[in-house]
């Protein structure tokens, strides 16, 4: 779904991201770790295409199809779509139009989207006016689930989100994934078994705390700009919650057998 | 077109009239109508209403009917203020008179258009608007020239005054030729618990408009709201804005203008004045540049007493980068993307449009974000 080869970044001229190298398969979910500061939202702006985040060297390859010069309402259009942490307020836009302008002419019941997300009576509220952490991420969520991308960039999705929330939110990400059977499971045939398998995610958190409530298939962690170790999400997860960044980094470059 | 009776059917005038009507939010079909007033140059064609309880008349018709009206006549605004004033005291003029009878209310607007049809020609007009006691009256009213026609002149006196309890919902829209200069002044009182509610819209060319309408609260608990729209196509200068004058307690007032500049010049400006204890009131002054133009924004505030609240916000600009790669993060393309917060810019919280001007205002703005782009 995902390629990205040996990318380096630019903001105003400084390294941001340094030789990048990424894959993300069809119907993976890929939880990316780091330190605040480490480049984790600059990798996310960058596949999804922001001018400010200058390519100086390398791919980025989607769906097969080189995309590093493409604008971002291209990859949009390609299927890749992106959870913003601080999304911008947008006055005089109603949330309702903006998730309608998100479905891009697809019959989605915007209404019974708003409802599973509690987010109803928040519609008619002009674009991020407002809004808590928890109902931006909603908000968020909600344009997601219209515009149907098949690969999802999501940015720190539980940071802001109170607790009785923060489920809410989990199930939604599976959701937009196609994690969610609408069928007991063996009701499922085996072609929509492959269908719900089609999306693939990147999420990004520093705290890891939405793996509780999405699992993630693998894990890798930022450091500085640089792309260290992989494996599993959860042993990951366990060794930042025990030594902290600094001493698992050190310790999982030491296993490169792990990547 | 003199020929024309005031009973004029208006389904049959000619496509390219009805389209510019349409455009300045007047509807020619009879079962959109409640009440229609056209007045072309100085000649009243068309004058009727269907509801009980509400009067349309040409204003000297009215001044000839009622002798009461010279306590309206000439009240609010001083014939001698200007030379604009003095042209329309002194020279031929027509206009409207519309007044709501206590307790009566209206749904569909009644609709007022003031045409130039003659090149050059110098418009002056007088309308006098009353809602009686508890009464609820909406207008709207289109300001425009006939097609082909790009040079005149508009000056237009207009007095309303709403009684205790009553309502008076205001839309004016311009649509003039190229070449047009406008003057119109304006003066409203409000007397207790009384709203008046205003939108003005001005969207295409027009050489110069200067208008400041003055509202006066002057009964305990009235509500002003002055919401104007406004772009400044290239050539166009438009000097912009209005006061609400507080003199009674527990009065409010908004002022909200929107300004967008394609090129041309905008001076808004907005006053609030707090003459007694236990006022509030807000001015909000938006504008936005889109490549180049010129914006100024006058914001004023004159408090006369302590236990006054009034405040203001004034933001001058351009569009945000960050807005428009939200929105194209969504799919949306840089035109369609710009047009979408254009259009949110002007249209924020903007009550009572009719439709077609509503219609009128996404494609103006939508015409607008392609010409940038």
């Amino acid at each position: 779904m995902l390629r990205l080869e040996d990318l380096t970044v630019e903001i105003n001229g400084k390294h941001v991201l340094t030789n990048i190298n990424l894959e993300i398969k069809k119907g993976e979910l890929l939880v990316l770790f780091g330190p605040n500061g480490s480049g984790k939202t600059s990798l996310l702006m960058t596949i999804m295409g922001f001018p400010r985040y200058k390519v100086v060297k390398g791919r980025i390859i989607f769906k097969g199809k080189d995309i590093t010069n493409l604008p971002v309402y291209e990859r949009a259009k390609m299927g890749i779509g992106i959870s913003f942490q601080r999304p911008p307020t947008i006055t005089g836009l109603k949330t309702r139009d903006l998730v309608k302008l998100c479905t891009h002419g697809r019959d989605i019941d915007i209404e019974a989207l708003a409802k599973e997300l509690n987010f109803t009576h928040l519609l008619d509220r002009d674009v991020n006016d407002g809004l808590s952490g928890g109902e931006i991420k909603r908000s968020e969520l909600l344009q997601l689930m219209a515009q149907q991308p098949d690969l999802v960039l999501l940015d720190e999705p539980e940071s802001g989100v109170d607790l009785e929330n923060i489920a809410l939110i989990g199930e939604t990400i599976k959701k937009i994934l196609g994690r969610t059977p609408t069928k007991a499971l063996a009701y499922r045939s085996l072609k929509e078994e492959k269908l719900e398998k089609k999306k693939s995610g990147l999420i990004i958190t520093h705290t890891g705390h939405i793996l509780r409530y999405v699992p993630a298939d693998k894990g890798r962690i930022l450091y500085k700009g640089k792309m260290c170790v992989g494996g599993n999400p959860f042993e990951i997860l366990e060794q930042i919650s025990k030594y902290g960044y600094q001493e698992c980094i050190r310790c999982l470059n030491g296993e490169q057998n792990m990547i | 077109m003199s020929e024309r009776g005031t009973e004029y059917d208006l389904t049959s005038l000619p496509e390219e009239e009805k389209k510019i009507l349409a455009e300045a939010g007047i509807e020619i079909a009879p079962e959109k109508r409640e009440g229609t007033f056209i007045q072309q140059n100085l000649e009243v064609v068309h004058c009727e209403v269907k509801q009980e309880g509400l009067e349309v008349l040409p204003i000297k018709e009215a001044l000839q009917k009622y002798d009461w009206l010279n306590d309206y006549f000439w009240q609010g605004i001083s014939p001698d203020k200007d030379e604009y004033t003095m042209a329309v005291k002194e020279g031929p003029f027509n206009g409207y008179f519309i007044r709501a009878l206590s307790g009566v209310k209206n749904i569909i607007p009644i609709q007022a258009a003031l045409l130039i049809a003659t090149p050059g020609f110098q418009q002056n007009v007088h309308n006098i608007v009353i809602v009686e006691e508890g009464a609820e009256l909406h207008i709207i009213t289109g300001c425009l020239t006939a097609p082909h026609v790009t040079q005149g002149v508009h000056f237009g006196m207009s007095e309303f005054y709403i009684k205790k309890g009553g309502k008076l919902t205001y839309t004016m829209v311009h649509r003039w030729g190229r070449d047009v200069v406008v003057r119109p002044r304006t003066a409203v009182n409000v007397e207790e618990k009384g709203q008046f509610i205003s939108n003005y819209i001005t969207l295409g060319e027009v050489k110069s408009v200067q208008s400041f309408p003055s509202v006066r609260l002057e009964g305990e608990g009235a509500v002003a709201r002055l919401h104007s729209v406004l772009v400044a196509p290239s050539g166009a200068h438009l000097d912009i804005g209005g006061e609400v004058i507080c003199a009674a307690p527990r009065t409010r007032a908004e002022i909200i203008s929107r300004a967008m500049t394609t090129g041309g010049e905008v001076i808004s400006r907005g006053r609030l004045v707090g003459e007694v204890k236990e006022v509030k009131g807000h001015l909000e002054c938006k504008g936005l540049i889109l490549k180049k133009g010129f914006i100024h924004a006058i914001p004023e505030l004159v408090a006369k007493t302590d236990e006054v609240e009034l405040s203001h916000e004034a933001a001058v600009g351009k569009i945000a980068q960050e807005e428009i790669e939200y929105l194209m993060a969504r799919g949306l393309d840089e035109e369609e993307a710009t047009s979408v917060i254009v259009r949110g810019f002007l249209e924020a919280d903007i009550e009572g449009l009719p439709v077609a001007l509503q219609k009128k205002l996404d494609e103006v703005i939508e015409q607008t974000s392609k010409d940038l782009l």
